[in-house]
């Protein structure tokens, strides 16, 4: 064991660096899903097909989701840094990583449920329109309960995207894994803390997948 | 009652447009169970949605107890919608929500309480032979089964009217033959005016009072179900109920007619007097008897002598015995596709 890797250890940096992955990530998907949800779910509702077409509107967020989806995170991340100031009051540290990682997440979450709530059978939406349902009672009792497992497993990923992002975000002054490969690793030609991270994410990842798939399947009563 | 005014329907595509329906008209009497039989494409399911508006029409009017759905605002069309369940080929159930749920879901919709509905869902539950099945979800159901569920969850609002498209076409025919009988025993007891939709005859003879024969966007006919099986005038109603003759092409000889008699007449025996009294002998092609909301009707395609004093004289005895038949023309593969009728 290398004298960096223990002292990292004994100062607690790199438990500290896990805990600060993993709540970086948690709370930027919730946050991004308050957002990212019911934008998906207006897009879906406001499509030709939808149960409320709106084109104006539906072509409006739909452009906009995929303006900011197609900027690199690595660029998003820098140029929304003047608006993590304005919500925080900072620009650095984690609270203004988080802001970026919401601002970059939502419209990717929000195709993320987007895919999901279309996948709903058009028939199950067209008996509920036929005992009166409207508009707000089928978003809130067919649409989203019956995407709920797609939900889920859309959940998994963006999770595990948004952890690859807050890794990003330590090279401009977030915390976490990324940042502690990036300061000791990297810049300290020490490959040692490097490949550490690398296997910490993994184990990160592999939990958050394994876990959330398996909250998935078990609230999908398609295949009780 | 439900009165279907010169509806028309025009669906606008990128090709241009395409005419669903065209200048239909019908009334559907309360209490009555009305088949709309027809092949896929022939504007039966566009024409059931025009009914609870799920389908605006282009034109014409559909006006239910006296209410046009035109002049009603959104809400008005809601609340309205609850007075007329249906159900789906597919089912569409939902099913991340147990049976009872799925029951209770119009009654959720409509703003009854919980326990409310909770008791209403057992009641039809009860209704349609599952009440062992409340907690099931509908993956583990049979096709059958859910079609009961549909008709529980249907039928919870207490609607007057119930619609159903193609509802028993996935469906083998042991399970549909039961679906029919809760569709039965719903119109009789409950006195809910059903509207069926289908592409086989059968369902229309096992439970219709009245049919209208849909073919191309318009309706042909329209009768009692017993007439239109005995005459059927317009081609595709012919196409659907005559007989297909496979063995027809390589039958050469006289006329072929096809005869019609009902449960009384069939206590005389016609074959035997129409060969003895007219001293011809004859060929039969096809003999079926099929029931008919109930009632025995019995259908015989028989094939007359080449020379054609032997046949006049059988269609005289016919004609004096007023027994109704028809003349089937052609010999192709179908005999329905090119008969006819005279008689």
């Amino acid at each position: 064991m290398s004298e960096i890797l223990r002292k990292l250890l004994d100062n607690g940096i790199l438990q500290l660096g896990i805990w600060e992955t993993v709540y970086m990530t948690f709370i930027s998907a919730f946050f991004s899903y308050l957002v990212g949800l019911p934008l998906g779910v207006l897009i879906c509702v406001t499509a030709k097909d939808g149960i409320r077409p709106i084109p104006w509107l539906n072509r409006i967020l739909d452009v906009l989701v995929n303006i900011f989806r197609s900027i690199p995170f690595i660029i998003l991340m820098v140029a929304v840094l003047p608006a993590a100031k304005l919500i925080v009051g900072t620009s650095l540290g984690n609270r203004a990583m988080i802001v970026t990682l919401v601002l970059a997440a939502i419209p990717y979450v929000a195709r993320m449920a987007e895919s999901s709530i279309k996948e709903v059978d058009k028939g199950v939406i067209e008996a509920a329109q036929s005992m009166g349902a409207n508009e707000f009672s089928i978003i809130t009792k067919v649409l989203i309960p019956e995407a709920k497992p797609a939900l889920l497993v859309g959940a998994v990923i963006s999770l595990v995207t948004i952890l690859g992002y807050s890794a990003m975000a330590g090279t401009i002054g977030g915390g976490g894994l990324g940042m502690i490969a990036i300061t000791y690793g990297y810049q300290r030609f020490n490959n040692e803390i490097v490949w550490i991270c690398v296997a910490l994410t993994i184990i990160i990842v592999q939990l958050i997948q394994e876990i959330g798939m398996h909250i998935a399947r078990r609230t999908d009563k398609r295949t009780a | 009652m439900i009165e279907l005014k010169n509806i028309c329907k025009e669906f606008k595509t990128q090709k241009g447009s395409f005419t669903a329906l065209r200048d239909v008209s019908l009334d559907i009497n309360d209490g009555e169970i009305f088949g709309i039989i027809g092949l896929s494409g022939a504007g039966k399911s566009t024409l059931v949605r025009c009914i609870n508006y799920l389908e605006k029409p282009t034109s014409g009017q559909v006006i239910i107890d006296g209410r046009e759905l035109g002049a009603l605002n959104k809400k008005e069309l809601l609340k309205l919608r609850q007075n007329i369940g249906m159900i789906f080929q597919g089912f569409n159930l939902l099913e991340q929500r147990t049976v009872l749920k799925n029951i209770c879901f119009p009654l959720e919709i409509s703003g009854r309480s919980k326990a409310d509905a909770q008791k209403r869902a057992r009641e039809l539950l009860e209704l349609v032979g599952l009440s062992d099945k409340e907690n099931a979800y509908p993956s583990q159901l049979s096709g059958g089964q859910k079609q009961r569920v549909a008709i529980a969850r249907a039928m919870a609002p207490e609607p007057k009217y119930l619609l159903c498209d193609e509802a028993t076409s996935a469906l083998d025919p042991d399970t549909t033959r039961s679906i029919l009988e809760l569709m039965r025993e719903i119109n009789r007891k409950l006195g809910v005016t059903i509207v069926v939709i289908t592409h086989e005859m059968k369902v229309i003879d096992t439970i219709c009072d009245r049919v209208a024969v849909m073919d191309n966007s318009i309706v042909t006919e329209v009768g009692e179900v017993a007439s239109v099986f005995a005459e059927p005038k317009s081609e595709i109603a012919k196409k659907l109920i005559l007989p297909e003759l496979k063995t027809v092409e390589n039958i050469t000889g006289g006329e072929r007619i096809r005869l019609i008699y009902n449960g009384e007449s069939s206590f005389t025996p016609l074959l035997s007097n129409i060969i003895l009294s007219c001293g011809v002998p004859l060929n039969i092609l096809h003999a079926e008897t099929k029931d008919i909301y109930g009632k025995a009707y019995g259908e015989i395609i028989l094939q007359l002598p080449e020379d054609s004093r032997s046949a006049a004289r059988v269609k005289n005895y016919l004609n004096a015995n007023n027994i109704t038949y028809s003349v089937l023309e052609g010999g192709g593969k179908n005999v329905g596709n090119t008969s006819q009728a005279v008689g």
